[in-house]
């Protein structure tokens, strides 16, 4: 008991004094939590529920820009906004703060109401399908953006400046902020888990058709994984908007080829259908992106395209899986050593 | 006389040119166990699948306790109490023993609490006496996609209990299992029946079970409804011995 309350202490202050220890990552730090929460809240439905998407993207996207058009439309008129070019001098902590709630609070709405709908025309889909379809999602999401004036289209949007003399350093403040999402995502994610939702989204992965001949709402089952997936993603969206500053449709909102991609291979290298699975993944992948960035620079992208095939030769079931496969009462699993009675096949 | 609790009047599906069930009836009364026969391939289990609306039918009518279920789709009739097991077994493989138990409790009248809730003890305690019925309480904690067919089809059928039927259709419940355990998987269907009320439709083709259990046996023969009877008169029905040795 003592053992595990030393255990979640040294993790809590490293997690807290992290940037602090490290000031000159803290927004790699920060980037760090983001991408704990995107394997997390994908591992939802592409582990839970052996539903693979490459849409997930698209709540992030949305939510970055509703986040960022209501904080520019709740203080500035167009006009002005297009000549201060985002260099926003006249915003205050107080109304910063404000424009961003409210822009989170709608952007979670907007989220989880597309993820209803969406839900309901795909999440009938199956299988490779279903990955296809969603990977069209991400794809269309993002031409679409690029098309719409009132967001800045192609061109991008400029989100407000942090107010760093009001509200201190924004990698701090960033820092925390994506810390508590990646928290708060894994607490929710791993009380869910356990009760009857965690149960039932394993059902639908393991054998959807006789989930359904028990009786199981397998269609809301679904619509409330993808929506929770967007609950979290909106969150997570509309801070990175203020975190990057500048909101590009391709490159940052509906970035499919990068986070749309590592979100999968984060969770799968870290264990699907685990909840320390993403968490460790992410924490891997992420690390070692750096280490390329900064060591192998000019190589970093075939460094990390050879970590990607690494990862699913080497690692199919993750470092969970592997972990599980080989010191199973590791993690509590119990396992009877009799030897199994020989398979009658009919 | 009441009506029964499950009455199929005149159902025939085709798929493309081959015609399934042509015209088929049958009626199963509450608390009966109810034995369907038939060669390979005789439309037992497309009945099946049109009982619990794994497809829509091209003709007739479905009375499930006298509402007509013909056109529900499969889980909105399972919560209604009419369940079925699958002849090849489906559980859930990744998942224990213990948890296919506890995600096998009626889904009916289930609000947003109930999705997201935890199950109480009760629930683990049910889960683990029905395991005990069928005698899979050691291997609680395996995963269910470990254990060996037979115990599969164990699991299955534990499962199904766990969802508090009313009928409960099982496609071939003998399949696969070995020979000394039939004996007492044929005590357990009907003690299940008995102590727990549930009534069954059985698909069999291990005539000794069938003949064993069943207190009436409707017959199929391509697609359609050859004989019924007690199976005492089944069993000398000249027409039920050609189509099982091919005469036709």
């Amino acid at each position: 008991m003592i053992h595990r309350y030393i255990k979640w202490g040294v993790l809590i202050v490293l997690a807290l004094g992290a940037p602090v220890l490290m000031p000159a990552i803290k927004t790699q730090l920060a980037m760090l939590m983001l991408m704990i929460t995107f394997a997390l809240t994908w591992d939802i439905m592409g582990g839970q529920m052996g539903y693979n998407s490459f849409g997930n993207i698209v709540f992030f996207g949305v939510g970055m820009y509703v986040t960022a058009v209501i904080q520019r439309d709740m203080f500035f008129t167009a006009e002005e906004y297009e000549t201060m070019a985002g260099a926003l001098g006249a915003i205050d902590g107080t109304d910063y703060l404000t424009g961003l709630v409210i822009g989170l609070a709608a952007s979670i709405v907007v989220c989880v109401v597309l993820a209803a709908i969406l839900g309901a025309g795909i999440l009938k889909l199956r299988g490779h399908y279903f990955a296809i379809c969603t990977l069209g999602l991400g794809i269309a999401a993002a031409e679409i953006a690029g098309g719409i004036d009132y967001i800045g289209a192609g061109s991008g949007l400029v989100t407000p400046t942090f107010p760093n003399e009001y509200l201190g350093d924004r990698g701090y403040f960033f820092y925390y902020y994506f810390l508590v999402l990646a928290v708060v995502a894994f607490l929710v994610l791993s009380w869910l888990y356990r009760g009857q939702f965690g149960l039932a989204i394993n059902a639908i992965r393991d054998d959807e058709d006789k989930a359904e001949a028990m009786g199981i709402h397998t269609t809301r089952y679904k619509t409330m994984a993808w929506c929770i997936s967007a609950f979290f993603l909106a969150l997570a969206g509309g801070a990175m908007g203020n975190l990057v500053g500048f909101i590009d449709p391709s490159e940052v909102a509906f970035a499919g080829a990068t986070y749309g991609v590592w979100m999968v291979l984060m969770a799968i290298l870290g264990g699907k259908g685990t909840i320390w699975g993403p968490v460790i993944g992410a924490a891997v992948f992420h690390i070692m992106q750096e280490l390329f960035w900064t060591y192998l620079f000019g190589w970093q992208r075939v460094a990390l395209g050879a970590l990607i095939i690494a990862i699913v030769v080497f690692f199919p079931e993750g470092i969970m899986g592997f972990v599980r496969a080989r010191w199973p009462e590791l993690l509590g699993h119990k396992v009877d050593h009799q030897t199994p009675e020989s398979r009658i096949v009919p | 006389m009441t009506s029964p609790l499950l009455q199929v009047s005149g159902v025939s599906k085709a798929f493309g040119g081959v015609v399934a069930n042509n015209d088929i009836s049958l009626e199963v009364p509450e608390g009966k166990i109810i034995g369907l026969i038939g060669p390979n391939g005789s439309g037992k289990t497309t009945l099946f699948n049109s009982i619990v609306g794994y497809h829509p039918i091209d003709s007739g009518s479905i009375l499930y306790c006298g509402n007509d279920i013909s056109n529900m789709h499969v889980p909105e009739i399972a919560r209604l109490g009419l369940l079925r097991t699958f002849q090849q077994t489906r559980v859930y493989g990744l998942m224990t023993c213990m948890d296919n138990m506890r995600i096998s409790v009626p889904h009916v009248n289930e609000g947003f609490r109930h999705m997201v809730a935890r199950h109480s003890e009760s629930v683990a305690d049910r889960a683990e006496e029905l395991l005990e019925f069928v005698g899979l309480y050691s291997k609680r904690r395996l995963m269910a996609g470990d254990l060996s067919f037979g115990q599969q089809k164990l699991l299955e059928f534990a499962m199904a209990l766990m969802n508090e039927p009313r009928l409960l259709l099982l496609d071939e419940p003998t399949a696969g299992i070995n020979p000394t355990l039939i004996n007492g998987l044929i005590d357990r269907l009907q003690r299940a029946s008995e102590t727990l009320g549930i009534t069954l439709l059985v698909i069999e083709h291990n005539m000794r079970v069938i003949m064993n259990l069943a207190e009436h046996i409707y017959c199929l023969a391509h697609g359609e409804m050859l004989a019924d009877g007690a199976p005492s008169e089944l069993q000398n029905d000249q027409r039920v011995i050609d189509a099982y040795l091919g005469a036709h």
